[in-house]
């Protein structure tokens, strides 16, 4: 009894020792050779075995399949090649080699196929990664692509991750697995954690255990996780509807800001003065090529500091939109005070000069300005709803411009002449005031808060020499609709006209949103001639 | 703006009811721009074939009374009727002018770019709407009427003159003789003198006095001249209020009269 | 001059009516007998030449359209290009309908809707293969269209640059309305590849012709018309709407409705040229409801000298005429002489071309006679 049983002992223990040396590493190293195959079959059958081994020896080769860095010289020989192509490392030892012909060796060709399974693999093998960033990658490459194969490999790597981003995303990865398991305790546990965490990509999942079929059987057998899958499908939609509004509502205030810097200048040329110019929208457009300009300049002169362009930018739109501002006032405008409709065509008039002169400087294409390095990128305020730098520091333009604007208007001499002049021409002229030097800056403040709008402009878009055409509508019925010289009208209404914008266009499509909003216009102007903010009384006849 | 209640009144000349006296009723009208009372709780009562003036200091709600008058203002409250039957705060402009109600303005408007002949006719009683005035033909009884206005201002031999042409104190004639072809029962007349040389007063004075009786004129006017050769009765406003009311000579003599035009 | 006479102005002096009567015979048979001379005559009017006077014709009417709203009444449009481009889509129906089965997919549908995969035919579309049909409509939708408009816009005393800048948000949303695709009107393309029109080629020059004449009718017809309004007592109520609209209210008229029907049957007119238009050039797109070419209008009747109709109508021909050669000859340029006219005709020449020749002769007088020292009434208006 002892013998044989020390004997059969003997056996099992050389047959799997066996087994175990001799089995699992040529199986291993099979695997991997295989991914050098002409075969895209082998690939997949290879990947589908290193999956299964989870052996994290295999990330490079896995990695270098995927960037096409794995060479193949047909036989037992696979080599990683460097980003240079030119140091060679066997992919089984990990050890450098001297390749002769590298010319010789073979690619492996993959698809998007191979690619779809590669990825997962990739992911899962990088949980170990010290990065933190490669950890998160490859975190929500998981979440993404969930399989089955990697449930064991993330429970591991939750054990010892510290970091809670990755966490999280390893969290909701395993949920959406678990969310497949047999064990309905795991599948009510994995609800409740997408109903917490998930977005509407789970949304989809939770709802398809919900589907009841034709006989009355649910896809989910078990009603207590019905339950649990409910109340996560609700969850999430409430979370969803709350940053839907939350973007809507932000992207809405970037777009009020953008057309409260385009109609700012007009509040003051056609609010205040009554002049109404058409080729206000130009003046977005002449200061947006400005930018353009400077950009050029800083880029031939001084690239070191090309970051800093926009310093010089805003200003030298301002002073070259105020200078044109003044020369239109002087040339034309003022000889037809008191006839707007002539006004009105003659600006148009100017407005094609500016255009085709622009369009012969810098030609007919749109031309790209490119945001200084600070601006670019943005900050995520909820998963999925990230606020570029670029839309936050319009709004923060707006603001601060409005507030000059305001304290021009409010407590400086010019503001008080400009006050004086609109409100009654005849006494601020009897009492010294120079009224048509007054028009002349006045206009010329309107058309250079104008090119500070094209300069954020530039910011957020191409710029083309019909950039103004597309602004000029807009701007005057945010002018109107918020009650001509009324500059707190004029903001109420472009934020207003901005948000409502914003909010309607994932109802009905961005194009039939602008047309609602053109005839919520129409008609509001049409009840409320004077705008929001109405005067009344003698004052009130225009 | 005001809502328009019950039935509207069907506007045509001649249809006003002055059986219980008064043309006109002005009852509690307060007016308010910006919280600025142009008009407060005012009361006025013109009486079937009266000239009366209304004189006032600058912002007492002279020219604000005219356009509640006309339909130009909206009361916020308060109830404006002509005769007994109709509520001209519940009429448009055109309509009170068809129920039989003239106002000359201010400033003279006449049509510059017309001749003072078509300036007349464009006045005179005939058709108003589209199909009328496309198709409308001048008839004999019509150019007699527009003549014989002509005569009245003065202007006969310059009815193909354009009116733009004219001088200011013809413009205020014009603006009266369009005021004429109307042949309203209520005439509105804002500061008809201005501008006028010595003599056209005196012949203005005659053409208003003459009117009275037939008509009812009611007389804005600032020159106090003018306000005694006409006047039989005299309403002073203040502040949005009437501030006396009575014969020239009365009104002269109230301390309150003399205080907001003299100061204290 | 209007309101010159003391009865009811006759529309035209016996010379006046002569002229009229000659320049039409000239115009209904220059061209077409000018047309049949052979190709290698001097005198031969080429068939290209033929839709592009068509073209110009067509814009006369608008033009005479404009200048009885903004000439005559004050009220400056910048809506005229939406109402010609509805009068145009409205016939561009009916030559779509009229192509059969003949389009590109052979299918009995238009083939931008094949293209869409739409399987029958939408509502609005029902009856435009009848060609009556479409000509009603073609007048009827852009009338029916500036009536509502209109009457929201008049009735809240909307006037000046207000109505100005709110046709134009009107101009713009229908433009953007039409660019879509889903609104069934051929989106960005239009409609175009039109084979026929009442069973006529439209490649036929007799065709052309034909078209050609119907241009000058219409455009005599509208001229009628036009003469007739602005010379009757309601032509009077309009210019005196225009100088002192305050006045006229308290004169009794309800103004509202004199606008009303200015701007109706403005709006109308310009339906009737752009149904005739599109058979001639052979398409109708969004693009003819840019804003800017609604403010174009407005600056041919500007040239030619708002508040005369002969004036209006020969600036745009004028005009026309200007952009078709310099877009051949010097296509830089254009848009130069475009915004330099708009600028100089506002400020040296709010008459237009037709007071100069007033401003030579009243020059002429005047310096026969020297004696009167007074100078002459301006005609042009502020």
């Amino acid at each position: 009894m002892k013998l044989p049983g020390f004997v059969a002992m003997l056996i099992v223990m050389a047959l799997t020792g066996v087994e175990a040396l001799a089995g699992e590493a040529p199986d291993f190293d099979d695997a991997l050779r295989g991914l050098g195959s002409k075969s895209r079959t082998t690939i997949l059958q290879s990947i589908e075995k290193l999956s299964e081994l989870s052996d994290p020896r295999s990330l490079s080769a896995l990695e270098a399949l995927l960037d096409k860095r794995l060479r193949s010289d047909g036989s037992a020989g696979l080599f990683i090649v460097d980003d240079a192509g030119e140091s060679f490392v066997d992919a089984l030892s990990g050890e450098g080699v001297r390749v002769d012909a590298p010319d010789s060796l073979t690619t492996p060709r993959i698809n998007n196929r191979v690619r779809r399974s590669l990825k997962p693999l990739i992911a899962r093998l990088r949980l170990r990664n010290p990065d933190v960033s490669i950890r998160l990658a490859a975190a929500t490459e998981l979440l993404n692509r969930p399989s089955v194969d990697a449930v064991a490999s993330i429970r591991v790597a939750l054990e010892d991750e510290s970091d809670q981003e990755v966490r999280d995303a390893l969290e909701v990865a395993l949920a959406r697995i678990d969310l497949t398991s047999d064990d309905p305790k795991l599948r009510m546990q994995a609800a409740e954690v997408l109903g917490e965490r998930g977005d509407r990509n789970h949304e989809v999942e939770l709802k398809a255990l919900l589907v009841e079929d034709e006989e009355g059987q649910f896809a989910e057998p078990d009603p207590a996780v019905r339950e649990a899958a409910r109340s996560a499908v609700e969850k999430i939609q409430r979370a969803a509807f709350l940053s839907d509004m939350a973007a809507h509502f932000l992207y809405g205030l970037s777009l009020a800001s953008i057309l409260l810097l385009a109609a700012l200048g007009l509040a003051i040329t056609f609010g205040l003065m009554g002049v109404i110019n058409m080729a206000h929208g130009e003046m977005l457009m002449v200061g947006a090529y400005t930018t353009y300009v400077i950009v050029g300049l800083f880029e031939t002169h001084l690239p070191d500091l090309l970051d800093a362009y926009i310093l010089v930018a805003i200003p030298s739109a301002f002073i070259v939109c105020g200078c044109i501002g003044m020369a239109m006032e002087r040339g034309v405008i003022r000889f037809l005070y008191g006839r707007p409709l002539e006004t009105l065509l003659a600006t148009w008039g100017i407005s094609l000069i500016l255009i085709q002169t622009v369009r012969l400087m810098f030609g007919a294409q749109n031309v790209e300005v490119a945001n200084p390095a600070w601006l670019s990128g943005g900050y995520e305020i909820f998963r999925g709803v990230v606020l570029p730098w670029s839309r936050i520091c319009i709004v923060i333009f707006a603001g601060l411009t409005v507030t000059g604007v305001w304290l021009v208007l409010q407590r400086t001499p010019l503001g008080l002449n400009v006050r004086a002049v609109t409100q009654n021409r005849e006494m601020a002229a009897s009492l010294g005031i120079a009224t048509s030097r007054v028009d002349m800056w006045t206009f010329g403040l309107g058309s250079a808060i104008a090119g500070l709008g094209g300069v954020a402009l530039s910011q957020i878009g191409n710029v083309g020499p019909e950039l103004g055409q597309s602004y000029i509508v807009d701007s005057f019925m945010v002018v109107v609709l918020g009650g001509v010289g009324k500059l707190a009208g004029t903001v109420t209404a472009a934020l207003g006209l901005g948000v409502v914008n914003k909010f309607l266009e994932p109802v009905s499509g961005a194009v039939l949103g602008k047309i609602f909003v053109l005839g919520f216009l129409i008609l509001f102007i049409q009840r409320r001639p004077q705008g929001i903010f109405a005067l009344k009384g003698r004052a009130a006849e225009i | 703006m005001k809502q328009r209640e019950g039935g509207r009144h069907i506007a045509e000349p001649g249809q006003i009811d002055t059986t219980h006296g008064p043309i006109l009723y002005l009852e509690n009208v307060t007016v308010s721009f910006d919280g600025f009372k142009a008009l407060d709780d005012i009361n006025l009562y013109l009486d079937d074939g009266e000239l009366r003036c209304i004189i006032g200091p600058n912002g007492a709600g002279k020219t604000t009374l005219m356009d509640v008058i006309t339909g130009k203002t909206r009361p916020d409250t308060g109830a404006v009727f002509l005769g007994n039957t109709l509520d001209l705060t519940a009429m448009r402009e055109h309509e009170i002018v068809n129920a039989g109600i003239g106002r000359k303005f201010q400033k003279p408007t006449v049509f510059t770019q017309h001749t003072v002949f078509a300036n007349l006719e464009l006045a005179s009683q005939g058709g108003k709407g589209v199909w009328s005035t496309l198709f409308a033909k001048l008839s004999g009884a019509e150019r007699d009427q527009i003549e014989s206005v002509a005569d009245t201002i003065g202007l006969r031999d310059r009815l193909p003159t354009m009116a733009g042409s004219l001088s200011h104190g013809e413009k205020q004639w014009l603006e009266i003789g369009m005021l004429l072809m109307q042949d309203p029962r209520l005439l509105l007349v804002d500061e008809p003198v201005a501008g006028m040389t010595h003599q056209e007063v005196e012949r203005t004075a005659e053409l208003l006095t003459g009117l009275a009786g037939t008509h009812t004129v009611v007389v804005v006017e600032h020159d106090m001249e003018f306000v005694r050769l006409i006047a039989r009765k005299v309403t002073v406003l203040h502040e949005g209020r009437v501030l006396a009311e009575g014969s020239m000579d009365r009104v002269q003599q109230d301390p309150r009269v003399v205080e907001v035009y003299l100061g204290t | 001059m209007l309101a010159a006479g003391h009865s009811r102005n006759p529309m035209h002096t016996r010379g006046q009516w002569l002229v009229l009567i000659v320049v039409a015979v000239f115009g209904l048979l220059v061209v077409p007998v000018l047309n049949t001379m052979p190709a290698d005559s001097l005198l031969h009017f080429p068939d290209f030449l033929i839709p592009l006077i068509g073209k110009f014709l067509c814009y006369a009417i608008v033009a005479l359209a404009m200048d009885l709203i903004w000439g005559y009444t004050g009220i400056l449009s910048l809506g005229h290009g939406v109402f010609f481009a509805l009068g145009g889509y409205a016939m561009g129906m009916y030559l779509m309908r009229s192509i059969g089965t003949e389009g590109v997919y052979a299918s009995d549908l238009p083939d931008f809707m094949v293209f869409l995969d739409w399987k029958e035919l939408p509502w609005f579309w029902r009856g435009f293969d009848r060609f009556a049909f479409a000509a009603f409509m073609a007048v009827a939708v852009p009338g029916t269209l500036a009536f509502v408009f209109g009457w929201f816009a008049f009735r809240s005393r909307i006037k000046g640059v207000y109505f100005a800048i709110i046709t134009q948000a009107m101009t713009f949303a229908l433009m953007l309305l039409f660019f879509r695709n889903n609104t069934g009107f051929g989106g960005n393309n239009g409609l175009t590849d039109f084979k026929r029109i009442l069973g006529f080629s439209l490649q036929e020059p007799s065709t052309r012709v034909g078209l050609y004449v119907a241009s000058v009718l219409a455009l005599l017809g509208t001229y009628l018309l036009c003469r007739f309004i602005v010379c009757s007592k309601l032509g009077r109520v309009l210019a005196a709407i225009r100088d002192e609209e305050g006045r006229v209210l308290f004169t009794g008229y309800n103004t509202v409705r004199h606008k009303l029907f200015v701007w109706t049957v403005s709006a109308m007119l310009c339906g009737m040229a752009g149904a005739l238009y599109v058979p001639q050039v052979g398409i109708i797109n969004p693009s003819e409801m840019v804003p800017a070419n609604s403010i174009e209008m407005a600056i041919w009747v500007a040239v030619g000298g708002r508040g005369t109709l002969i004036g209006a109508a020969l600036g745009a021909l004028l005009v026309n005429g200007a952009k078709s050669w310099f877009t051949v000859a010097a296509p830089e340029t254009w848009l130069y002489v475009l915004g330099g006219l708009f600028i100089v005709v506002t400020l040296f020449l709010p008459g237009g071309v037709v007071s100069l020749w007033r401003r030579i002769r009243t020059f002429r007088e005047q310096s026969a006679r020297r004696a009167d020292e007074t100078p002459a009434a301006d005609g042009s208006n502020a």
